[in-house]
């Protein structure tokens, strides 16, 4: 998961080239939802006990698992907040942004 | 095999001869016995496939959509307010180009809370992309749903097969139930050219921008366009196995006549028997029956009418502030004719009133007594 | 085409009772249309069944309205509420009685016949005498007094669409066809 992903656009030139439903239009590859963020999930893996529940319940899953640990992947996690709010060890903190 | 059996069942039949893989329904009024049935058939193994029993209409349609996506046969039946409840995922199968068929009971939108037929419930969802055929009789609804099946499927469209409530719904006539053997020979498994499937991922639905989205429109545009050519040619096959016609109209006795009922639903074959009894009075009048409604049959209906001086247009629904769809509909398709016939507008039979032959003879009267409608909508049977 | 209207009460089977008839006419190439009173039905409350019966296609699909001929499934219908409505000249009436048919009074342009389907249903079995399941005997009686199928068409009727009590149903309907 950690592969870094290919953010070119997708240009169909005419209709012939596109699929017959929006399928893959690759939108999701260059709309990096992760910008619309204003507080972010910081984990504190010295506290994690690999149960997976943020995992599970992340709406937009933007939380992978890397090597049995939770990571967020920040390019999509739109802040809001329900892995810390779900983690039963706490040890999800929501941070505001720097920018 | 002949059986004696109602409308509902007709859809039942349709849909177990079809060979549909998951049924989402939801199973309270104004739900029929179609899927009462169904459930049965799924529950003894006479049909193998999925029985999903959901809290809304919504979800039976949000469930057979994800059914479809899959790579399975869809089915699922519904009526009035119950349509409406479906109407933003009826755009969801059409848009995400997923060929469920779904049968629809005609019946009368609420309030007040009606269980009896008119068209309305249909009419209100005709831009929603779907295919929508009006069937007359039983064995009709038998076989539609297996040509539609035939047709959603080669252009990934999804349809609606569509019939009143009670007068055929509710109404036992004898059907010759197609063998098995044959409707397999005719329609093939469902193999979709693209599903969601793990091995080769892809994301549908998801955001469009305005560089793409109307490539979509425009090639489900293109697909609906071929619908009319596909109903002929998948209807002359049906013909060839099993001997019965599925067409885009029925025309009887339209042609040299001096008078045409455009008509659709149980409607439709009732205006037949008219026909017949005022040609016994010297009355050349003809019965053209709406079999396809979306896409409209603008070809036929313009080459038939267009030979015809007076044409009298039956709809049991109402476009409220202007007029019936059908009527709309007719006169559009006739628009660019050189020679125009009189086009008149009746409304008769909503929420479940009788069309009996005697309000057919009204519209007789007045269409031959009038050059031109005295107005827009001529209202059959209305207590003033 | 003969048209035939059903009185009944819901509860009674009197829809059941015409979807056996049919079912007995289609059996000999019959074309047949059943319909029930269009609407809800209510245990006790007076309803309708109608058949129309033809041997081409049927297209009508209005209501009858002008019946060729009524069955009454019910007795207490027949000073309840006017059954011979919209009932066309010659018209027959059948009605599920003890009684003689000279002791009903009908016009003169309708031929009154009656069957004692509740005695006969009751000594089949089938329901109470408060509650009796008529609609095998009623339309063995139909068919025999109409004329309109032959009675074996109407045991595998029953054969294949009566699910309970087969047997006593059966019997119950030739009963009623040798009686009429």
């Amino acid at each position: 998961m950690s592969k870094k992903k290919d953010d070119k656009r997708i240009i169909f030139n005419s209709e012939k080239e596109m699929p017959l439903v929006a399928m893959s239009l690759g939108s999701m590859l260059y709309n990096k939802t992760g910008a619309w963020r204003n507080i972010k999930p910081v984990i504190d893996l010295s506290k994690c006990i690999k149960c997976g529940i943020c995992w599970k319940f992340c709406p937009d899953t933007s939380i992978d698992i890397v090597d049995e640990w939770p990571q967020v992947n920040y390019d999509y996690c739109k802040g809001c907040g329900i892995c810390a709010e779900e983690c039963p060890e706490k040890c999800i903190v929501m941070v505001e942004e720097e920018k | 095999m002949k059986k004696v059996i109602m409308g509902n069942h007709a859809l039942s039949y349709g849909a177990m001869l079809a060979r549909a893989q998951v049924i989402a329904a939801y199973p309270i009024t104004p739900q029929t016995q179609v899927v009462e049935l169904l459930s049965e058939m799924c529950a003894d193994g006479t049909l193998n496939a999925k029985f999903i029993k959901v809290e809304s209409e919504h979800s039976a349609m949000a469930a057979c959509l994800g059914a479809s996506m899959a790579g399975a046969r869809t089915f699922t039946a519904t009526s009035a307010q119950g349509l409406a409840l479906m109407h933003e995922m009826l755009h969801w199968a059409s848009g995400g180009r997923m060929p469920v068929v779904m049968g629809d009971i005609n019946r009368a939108m609420a309030p007040g809370w009606s269980i009896w037929t008119d068209q309305n419930d249909s009419l209100s969802q005709r831009d929603t992309g779907w295919i929508q055929f009006y069937c007359s009789s039983n064995q009709e609804v038998v076989d539609t749903v297996i040509q539609a099946y035939k047709i959603s499927e080669k252009l990934m469209i999804p349809s609606m097969v569509i019939l009143d409530a009670f007068a055929l719904s509710h109404t036992y006539e004898v059907v010759e139930i197609p063998e098995q053997a044959k409707v397999d020979a005719y329609l093939p498994p469902f193999n979709p050219p693209y599903r969601l499937s793990s091995d080769d991922p892809h994301a549908f639905g998801g955001l469009t921008a305005p560089e793409h989205y109307m490539e979509l429109r425009y090639k489900l545009q293109k697909d609906m366009e071929k619908v009319p050519a596909l109903v002929e040619e998948t209807g002359r096959e049906y013909e060839k196995t099993f001997g019965r016609y599925l067409g885009q109209v029925e025309n009887y006795l339209c042609d040299g006549a001096e008078l045409v009922f455009v008509t659709s639903g149980t409607a439709g074959y009732t205006a037949r028997v008219v026909v017949d009894e005022l040609r016994k009075q010297g009355i050349k009048a003809g019965n053209l029956r709406i079999k396809l409604f979306r896409p409209f049959p603008f070809e036929q209906v313009r080459t038939i009418l267009s030979k015809v001086p007076k044409v009298a247009v039956l709809d049991r629904n109402i476009s409220y502030g202007h007029h019936g769809v059908f009527y709309q509909e007719v006169k559009s398709a006739i628009y660019r004719q050189p020679v125009q016939p009189a086009i008149f507008g009746f409304i008769a039979g909503l929420g479940g009133r009788d069309i009996a032959r005697e309000d057919f003879k009204e519209i007789t009267d007045y269409t031959l007594k009038n050059n031109r409608p005295q107005e827009e909508i001529i209202w059959i049977g209305v207590k003033k | 085409m003969i048209e035939i209207r059903f009185h009944g009460r819901g509860g009674q089977g009197t829809v059941v009772a015409s979807k056996i008839l049919a079912d007995a006419l289609a059996k000999e190439g019959n074309f047949v249309q059943a319909y029930p009173e269009f609407g809800v039905e209510r245990r006790g409350a007076p309803v309708f069944a109608f058949i129309r019966i033809d041997h081409q296609p049927i297209y009508d699909k209005s209501r009858i309205y002008n019946p060729d001929h009524v069955v009454v499934v019910d007795p207490t219908l027949v000073e309840a509420i006017d059954i011979t409505d919209g009932l066309k000249d010659g018209g027959y009436i059948i009605i599920n009685s003890p009684k003689k048919p000279e002791e009903f009074k009908f016009p003169d342009k309708f031929k009154v016949f009656t069957v004692d389907a509740t005695d006969i249903a009751v000594r089949h079995k089938l329901g109470t005498l408060a509650s009796p399941i008529v609609n095998t005997a009623i339309v063995g009686a139909v068919v025999k007094i109409l004329k309109l199928a032959k009675l074996e068409s109407l045991v595998e009727a029953i054969k294949e669409g009566v699910p309970l009590k087969p047997e006593e149903n059966r019997q119950a309907a030739i009963e009623a066809y040798e009686k009429a």
